[in-house]
């Protein structure tokens, strides 16, 4: 059935998003197992230990039955599954809140941070690759190659530890934590202050970023500067810089971007570390707290949103693979 | 004309140096041997790593402490090696058990047929889909946390990759000619797998094997520090690290800085011993 140029594409969409969905719902069950076998008690997890000791039994059985403790797994299952559907994902024991509105202020938080650092970390490490694989083996090729791979070895709280050391402690300029001063009211903060404490959690995540991707571009580079197209420009006496523009930039730019859109998931992982050292309020910094005090819904709804972040940028590199390439575009690789 | 005193050398006597197999394989001994180093004299150093003394806290590093010492007067050197060879043998553990995994997992995949292919390059794809550390956290919730918890979360979350590797590798395997001849010839199956696909998976199986160990150290590292893995009397790395934050605003800098840059210098060796390896096994790049 072909009914146009776009149909191979839109038949790639739709399959894509099935088996999204098919995913995403194994990784609902599979959070949700991981979940309900944990010896926590959710009872007590809910009104602490103190509480157990004063609770009388005929509270205690309601607070059971409220959290389904007597109720089978697939049961639970299907009534979390049904309430997530309408966009119920349960209350959250930790913040007394729905989970869905906890998440939402964390996402948003999150996403500042992951945002900015996913665009530096992915511009900066394009260039920084381009200009390696461009002067390969000289010393300016084997400085950047040497950093990536020393961050590539870095652990990420480590580094957020030794920048805080740097710049709050020994320098003094900027906040050691939290993503509002103390003692201000979170309404109240100017959006200077916020700023003041995006910078060193993002400059971290930045950091760490950059390595896999000009490692990626480099070699890139390297594989294109010695293509017989490139010879033959540079046999028509055009410039340097016109060769990279009309030839290079392009086909470095699909490895690089898809690598980029499938990184969410590593730069999500850094999240949840750099968040811990700054305190900044995100979904990771939820999700170890969740874990921590046995918050189990709020556990899993972290886990289906990263896991919906995380399937939902493969999706994109994908897509914009056939976008940014016309051979793809045009051929079959979306059978 | 005295030409005796200036002989014109064309070629300049040189002393042979190492070669680049040579070299490659000095970095494997290399790495190897500092890191059997750190793994034994952390398991030597024993109880000074958890005596406190408290006419010797918050020493700033110096000869009888090159790395200083904490608020409780234990010394920070002994204290890294000693969590430092904790998280070397979760790694080793952690490794061994993925690899195996992956390549069952991967075998089975390029084996067995289009359905159990399907079906195992889904489980990777859901695997792969919730961010690693997320995962590392929800088993480790799993089972209570605590040592046990990480332990097996670290051993049960990284085959994914190798999964993948092992199963692309078997696949081109099958397709080679000198695997369909051998069909041809009449050899039998097991034969073919025995003699011909083993000795060719069975070194990237190792070297895939190597190269988890530092995915695995730093996990481990990451999910004690965020409180999920060894309880805090354990010198473990991520513990050290964790409880140095909140003396760094009192400037306590040594505190994290060297035992970080030990756990930083052990997965850099881990990545070196295993690139190495690769190169020497790979006969295509073994004198690069």
């Amino acid at each position: 059935m072909d009914i146009g140029p776009y149909s191979g594409i839109l038949k790639y969409i739709g399959k894509s998003i099935i088996k999204i969905i098919s995913l995403l719902i194994a990784v609902s069950i599979l959070s949700f197992i991981l979940v309900s076998a944990s010896p926590v008690d959710p009872v007590r997890a809910f009104i602490g230990e103190i509480g157990m000791a004063n609770m009388s039994a005929e509270n205690l059985n309601k607070l059971e039955a409220y959290f389904g403790v007597n109720t089978p797994p697939i049961e639970r299952y299907w009534n979390w599954f049904t309430d997530f559907v309408q966009g119920d994902m349960g209350t959250s024991l930790l913040y007394r809140q729905p989970v869905s509105s906890v998440i939402h202020v964390k996402f948003m938080n999150s996403m500042v941070l992951m945002t900015t650092a996913w665009i530096f970390s992915g511009f900066l490490g394009y260039i920084f690759g381009i200009v390696a694989g461009l002067y390969r083996d000289r010393w300016i090729d084997k400085a950047i190659k040497g950093y990536s791979l020393l961050i590539a070895s870095m652990p990420t709280f480590w580094l957020a530890l030794v920048l805080v050391m740097i710049f709050s402690v020994w320098l003094q300029i900027l906040p050691i934590g939290l993503s509002v001063p103390i003692g201000v009211n979170a309404a109240e903060v100017s959006i200077l202050d916020s700023i003041k404490h995006l910078i060193l959690p993002a400059l971290t995540l930045s950091v760490i970023g950059i390595a896999n991707i000009t490692l990626h571009t480099r070699e890139k580079m390297i594989d294109i500067m010695g293509e017989d197209y490139i010879l033959f420009a540079k046999a028509r006496g055009k410039s340097r810089l016109s060769i990279i523009r009309n030839h290079a930039l392009r086909n470095i730019m699909l490895p690089a971007i898809t690598l980029q859109f499938a990184s969410i998931s590593e730069i999500f992982g850094g999240s949840v570390l750099v968040e811990q050292v700054f305190s900044y309020p995100g979904l990771g910094k939820a999700a170890v707290s969740a874990g921590l005090g046995g918050d189990a819904p709020l556990l899993l709804g972290i886990a289906v949103i990263s896991a919906t972040l995380v399937f939902g940028g493969n999706f994109i590199a994908n897509l914009l693979y056939g976008i940014i390439d016309p051979r793809i575009r045009r051929g079959s690789a979306y059978e | 004309m005295n030409n005796t005193g200036s002989v014109t050398v064309l070629q300049k006597y040189q002393r042979k140096r190492l070669n680049q197999r040579g070299q490659t394989l000095m970095y494997l001994a290399f790495g190897s041997i500092f890191l059997l180093a750190i793994t034994v004299l952390g398991t030597l150093v024993g109880d000074i790593a958890i005596t406190t003394n408290f006419t010797q806290k918050n020493f700033l590093p110096h000869m009888a402490h090159p790395f200083g010492t904490d608020w409780l007067g234990r010394d920070m050197l002994a204290r890294t090696l000693k969590g430092m060879s904790i998280s070397i043998y979760i790694g080793l553990f952690a490794s061994v058990i993925s690899a195996v995994i992956a390549a069952i997992l991967g075998a089975a995949a390029a084996t067995l047929g289009k359905k159990v292919d399907a079906v195992i390059t889904w489980f990777i794809d859901l695997v792969m889909g919730i961010p690693h550390l997320l995962l590392l956290i929800l088993i480790s919730y799993a089972l209570g946390r605590g040592t046990f918890g990480v332990v097996v979360a670290v051993a049960i979350s990284h085959w994914p990759v190798l999964t993948r590797i092992i199963r692309g590798e078997i696949l081109q395997l099958k397709e080679a000619n000198y695997i369909k001849i051998a069909g041809k010839l009449g050899q039998s199956k097991m034969k073919i797998v025995v003699k011909h696909m083993i000795p060719h998976v069975l070194p990237q199986f190792l070297v895939g094997l190597v190269l988890l160990f530092p995915h695995a150290i730093l996990h481990e590292a990451a999910l004690t520090f965020l409180g999920f893995g060894l309880p805090p009397e354990q010198p473990g790395i991520g513990i050290i690290l964790s409880e140095s934050m909140k003396y760094l605003s009192l400037g306590m800098w040594w505190l994290a800085l060297f035992p970080g840059m030990v756990l930083m210098t052990a997965v850099l060796l881990f990545d070196l011993v295993g690139g190495s390896l690769r190169k020497i096994i790979d006969p295509h790049s073994a004198q690069e």
